[in-house]
């Protein structure tokens, strides 16, 4: 094992890689689907649930990442529940996506103005037909930026999972440099792999803006 | 003629401020009843209360048949029986004048395909914009983007129209093909209660013309009435518009 940085500890970084992709992936679907849940009861019409789901969104906002990893993981191990890494960091990510995904989609929904919502109920559309076919195209439209921007924070964030053991990039380069000792090369490979994955999707988000900004100006 | 639209001693208030102060008025079927009157007078209120945009404190509002203030009301039943233009048309920009005509037809009133798309050509038709039926709102000037928010309102094949100000945010040479469009609707029979500024056409297309001021009906006729005015109150208005 020991010597030089050989192609054999390039492709376990690229697997490591792989399983951040994996793992950014799980986190985002999931608290995607947990995110939308966030926003339509913060939009609700019922006070109690809106106040209650905001005190989960504070709760989660106002928590480093580092720590509801830690309550997961060591948290739930405590009371008997068998917890894979990967299970841990993908549950820990799910529900800081599901937050903040949410808020920025509230904030999205919000920008359609309301006299649309009141021109579609004129027209005798019921609050769920307006929410989906006047409001969400709408909102829609205006998330995608921000939503992949915070993509780019998630994919950045799973670095945090190797300190549970899960062995994604960060902690696949910490295992080599245990055995190579040459910090600067291997974590230095390691961001711009990150880079790779990240930027690409910074384009896009610009890109997305960009195109927004332009059929703003035509409407 | 039957009774459409009738209020009665309606009381509004925002906060504090009162700004319906016991208005009363009646719309018979196939009237055309123009609403004028200062800037905060109440006129938007009064519209925006009678499809309960807005709900009141006090008095009551008929709307054929329905109690509008009623705790039960059937708040879609009445708005398939109101239609409302607003000042800013609130097209919805993501879909085309076609899927803009036809969306409420669809889920409300559950038409279907080649029916739902004769419905679109009928309602464009009547004002005069056939050939747009594929475009977004975006590409549309502001006279053709009201025109295709009133066809909007036309597909729910309402019992009475309201318009509140639609020609205000247009440019002058772009109000008359939205005036000739609501001109031809009063003649083809429709109910209309139309807030308006246009002191010319209130006087040409309305039966009768409803002055309010300060939150009430302060005089009421035919267009005849802007020519001569009884009270002080509309007298200053109208020379103020002219
Ligand atoms: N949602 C609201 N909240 C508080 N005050 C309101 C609201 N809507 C209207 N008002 C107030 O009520 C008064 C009457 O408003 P309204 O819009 O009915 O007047 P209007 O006659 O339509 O005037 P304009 O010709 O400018 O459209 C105004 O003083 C306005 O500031
Ligand atoms: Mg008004």
């Amino acid at each position: 094992m020991n010597g030089g940085f050989s192609l054999y500890y390039f492709y376990y970084l690229l697997e490591g890689m792989g399983w951040t992709v994996v793992l950014s992936a799980l986190a985002f679907v999931v608290g995607g689907a947990a995110g939308f849940i966030v926003m339509l009861a913060r939009i609700s019409r019922s006070a109690a649930l809106r106040r209650l789901v905001f005190v989960y969104v504070q709760i989660v906002q106002g928590t480093p990442l580092l720590i509801i990893l830690f309550v997961v993981y060591f948290g739930l191990g405590i009371f008997g529940v068998e917890m894979p890494p990967l299970f841990a960091a993908g549950l820990s990510l799910m529900i800081y996506c599901s937050a903040f995904l949410g808020e920025i989609w509230r904030g999205c929904v919000e920008a359609v103005p309301r006299t649309q919502t009141e021109a579609a109920e004129c027209l005798a559309l019921t609050r769920w037909q307006t929410l989906r076919d006047v409001v969400l195209p709408q909102a829609a439209r205006i998330a995608t930026p921000p939503t992949v921007g915070f993509l780019v924070q998630v994919l950045k964030s799973t670095s945090l999972a190797s300190v549970v053991g899960f062995v994604e990039l960060t902690r696949a380069a910490q295992v080599i440099n245990n055995s190579t000792f040459q910090p600067f090369l291997i974590f230095g490979i390691a961001g711009l792999l990150y880079f790779a994955l990240c930027y690409p999707l910074s384009i896009w988000s610009r890109a997305l803006e960009r195109r927004l900004n332009v059929s703003r100006r035509q409407a | 003629m039957s009774v459409v639209v009738k209020l009665e001693d309606v009381h509004k208030s925002f906060g504090l401020v009162e700004v319906l102060r016991g208005v009363s008025f009646e719309v018979s079927a196939g009237e055309v009843v123009a609403i004028i009157g200062r800037s905060g007078s109440g006129k938007s209120t009064a519209l925006r209360c009678i499809n309960r945009l807005e709900k009141i404190q006090s008095g009551s509002i008929e709307v054929c048949g329905r109690r509008v203030e009623a705790p039960d009301l059937d708040l879609r039943a009445l708005r398939q029986d109101v239609g409302i233009v607003f000042q800013s048309y609130n097209l919805f920009p993501h879909l085309t004048v076609e899927e803009n005509i036809v969306l409420a037809p669809r889920r409300v009133k559950n038409v279907k395909g080649a029916e739902a798309h004769a419905l679109a050509r009928t309602a464009l038709e009547q004002v005069g914009l056939s050939d747009k039926i594929d475009a977004y709102p975006e590409q549309l000037s502001g006279g053709q983007q009201q025109r295709v928010a009133i066809a909007r309102s036309l597909a729910m094949s309402p019992k009475v129209m309201l318009f509140d100000e639609v020609t205000s945010a247009l440019d002058p040479e772009l109000t008359g093909e939205v005036l000739r469009v609501m001109e031809k609707l009063a003649k083809g029979g429709m109910t209309m209660i139309m807030v308006t500024h246009e002191m010319g056409f209130a006087r040409r297309a309305a039966d009768r013309v409803i002055y309010m001021h300060t939150g009430k009906v302060w005089e009421t006729g035919t267009g005849a009435m802007l020519g001569s005015p009884q009270t002080p109150e509309l007298k200053n208005f109208l020379a103020n518009e002219l």
